[in-house]
């Protein structure tokens, strides 16, 4: 059935820290090379050696520059991938039931033997986590490793999302975020985590942690400074008249 | 969004046979016998030549047939009913008007409201999505209805009827393109509310994930068409109600008919195309577009 369920057992996600974050795509890299080889279809890629490649990612990176108004510009770099919304809209609109969220943990899933193709869902999510796959013609989504997490012939420290397990830097964490005293609800907690586009009433599991505040120079100067001062501030003597005549051409 | 010529050929073509079909239903003394035949039988090519172009976009359409199990939450699963049950129903009626000249006017009745109920719930699949704001709207379905009204109006030979339809489906079309144009500002969905990051300052794409492009980016972020928008606005106008007018008022002859029609007919497909390229899917802001 592709109606929600009206509440789940626990809420698995994700809290991505935009501060840790260093950009390195080795998320992107690890999540594609566990997908492709184990839970439904391989994710495709189309023309991967030719002059237009493109492909299916269940979990991507973009990069943002921010500018606040009285200090230097700063990078966010920004994973996206499904955020397995309590309110999900892809879920709802999916008109063979294919898509779904599970009451015991919540994670929105496709049944791959019962998805026509149709793309209605990837038009429902605001978020651009769904991508049809074009070989197989079906819609692929992130799964939260459903095949890892509860994988009892894994070690017990591979049992997180292949993302997460990743991750150099450790920017990703995975937990119940309906449990307030789980790690990740602890992290969300302190750390003031943000859903993404709220207003879309999506209401979001995975949450984003927002880069700290910078440090600035607090109008301290060093005694040096005055030294450092430029020179020659107006050109004079014949590179000042050089510096007219080309100005007059 | 990716203007599929598949998508706007279903919505054009069986909105117009839908239309027709409701005029026939509704027809106090429908016509019988050969030109019925003729006349049910341009409602059902328009109408199901739809249906089936609407099929050619799917990734699987082998399964499409599962479609119709998820009628209490999808739009799209009701559509596939209401499509059905309106074909079913307008068919027998067809039938007994074909070969006994039997016209009952209770079947003709429920048939083309299933009519109007399948545009509808067509229309719904694009206002329900809160994503593409220039869509999320209750005028887009009222617009749908008055597009399949005006033309099948047309199409049955209404010609006052079907003149004034398309006038209101006209002046319709223009306030629903002025006011769609400030919907996704007024949406409130930004590139800063989308990142979370606009606490710090403002917010631009420095770099895309992904050096080629993606299916989101195929489907999704149509840029392209925005150019012409404005010209392409007037000229579906003009091919959608003025030529059309300037057809009809003219001596009536028959193949003027068919010239206005045809006329009618590209100018709501020119409209549609603009229905989708210019609708901004909410996911293009993550990629520094609209």
């Amino acid at each position: 059935m592709t109606t929600l369920p009206e509440q789940t057992t626990r809420s698995l996600g994700l809290v991505i820290d935009l501060d840790t974050c260093v950009g390195c795509h080795a998320c992107v890299i690890s999540c594609k090379g566990w997908n492709t080889e184990n839970y439904g279809a391989p994710l495709s890629d189309q023309d991967p050696y030719g002059a237009d490649p493109s492909g299916t990612f269940l979990n991507r990176v973009h990069s943002y520059e921010v500018q606040p108004d009285d200090a230097p510009a700063q990078l966010v770099h920004f994973p996206k991938s499904c955020l397995h919304c309590q309110d999900a809209p892809c879920v709802t609109v999916c008109p063979t039931g294919a898509s779904y969220k599970r009451t015991e943990d919540g994670i929105v899933l496709v049944n791959e033997t019962d998805c026509i193709g149709c793309g209605l869902c990837a038009w429902a999510c605001p978020y651009g986590a769904r991508e049809l796959d074009l070989a197989e013609g079906v819609m692929k989504k992130c799964t939260l490793c459903v095949d890892r997490i509860y994988n009892e012939t894994l070690p017990e420290e591979d049992r997180t999302p292949a993302c997460v397990r990743t991750c150099p830097a450790g920017a990703r964490h995975f937990g119940d975020l309906s449990d307030p005293d789980s790690d990740v609800s602890r992290l969300v907690a302190d750390r003031g985590g943000m859903d993404l586009m709220p207003e879309q009433g999506t209401k979001p599991v995975n949450k984003y942690l927002p880069p700290r505040p910078r440090d600035s120079w607090q109008g301290e100067v060093d005694v040096l400074a005055p030294f450092l001062e430029p020179v020659a501030e107006e050109p004079r003597g014949f590179l000042a008249w050089i510096d007219k005549t080309l100005e007059k051409l | 969004m990716h203007p599929a010529p598949s998508i706007i050929a279903f919505t054009t073509f069986s909105g117009l046979g839908l239309g027709l079909l409701f005029w026939l239903g509704v027809d106090p003394d429908a016509p019988t016998g050969w030109i019925a035949f003729a006349f049910f039988l341009i409602g059902y090519v328009l109408a199901i030549g739809g249906l089936m172009a609407s099929t050619l976009h799917l990734g699987r359409p082998e399964r499409a047939l599962k479609a119709f199990t998820q009628w209490r939450s999808s739009w799209l699963s009701r559509e596939a009913w209401t499509a059905c049950a309106a074909l079913v129903v307008m068919g027998i009626y067809a039938a007994l008007l074909v070969f006994f000249g039997l016209q009952v006017h209770v079947l003709g009745w429920l048939g083309a409201i299933l009519c109007l109920a399948t545009v509808f719930t067509t229309s719904m699949i694009y206002t329900q999505l809160k994503t593409v704001p220039r869509w999320h709207h209750w005028s887009t379905p009222v617009l749908f209805q008055l597009y399949a009204l005006g033309g099948g109006a047309l199409l049955s030979g209404r010609v006052t009827t079907g003149l004034v339809l398309i006038g209101l489906a006209a002046l319709a079309q223009g306030g629903w393109w002025l006011a769609g144009d400030r919907r996704l500002a007024a949406s409130g969905t930004t590139i800063e509310s989308a990142t979370g990051l606009g606490q710090i300052g403002r917010v631009r794409a420095f770099e895309p994930p992904h050096t080629g492009s993606n299916y989101l980016l195929r489907e999704m972020v149509f840029v392209v068409g925005r150019k012409h928008a404005h010209k392409l606005r007037l000229i579906a106008l003009g091919l959608m109600v003025v030529l059309p007018a300037f057809l009809l008022l003219l001596p009536f002859g028959h193949w003027l008919a068919v010239l206005a029609v045809l006329a009618h007919v590209a100018g709501v497909l020119t409209a549609r195309w603009l229905f989708f390229a210019e609708a901004e899917h909410v996911v293009g802001l993550y990629y520094g577009k609209r």
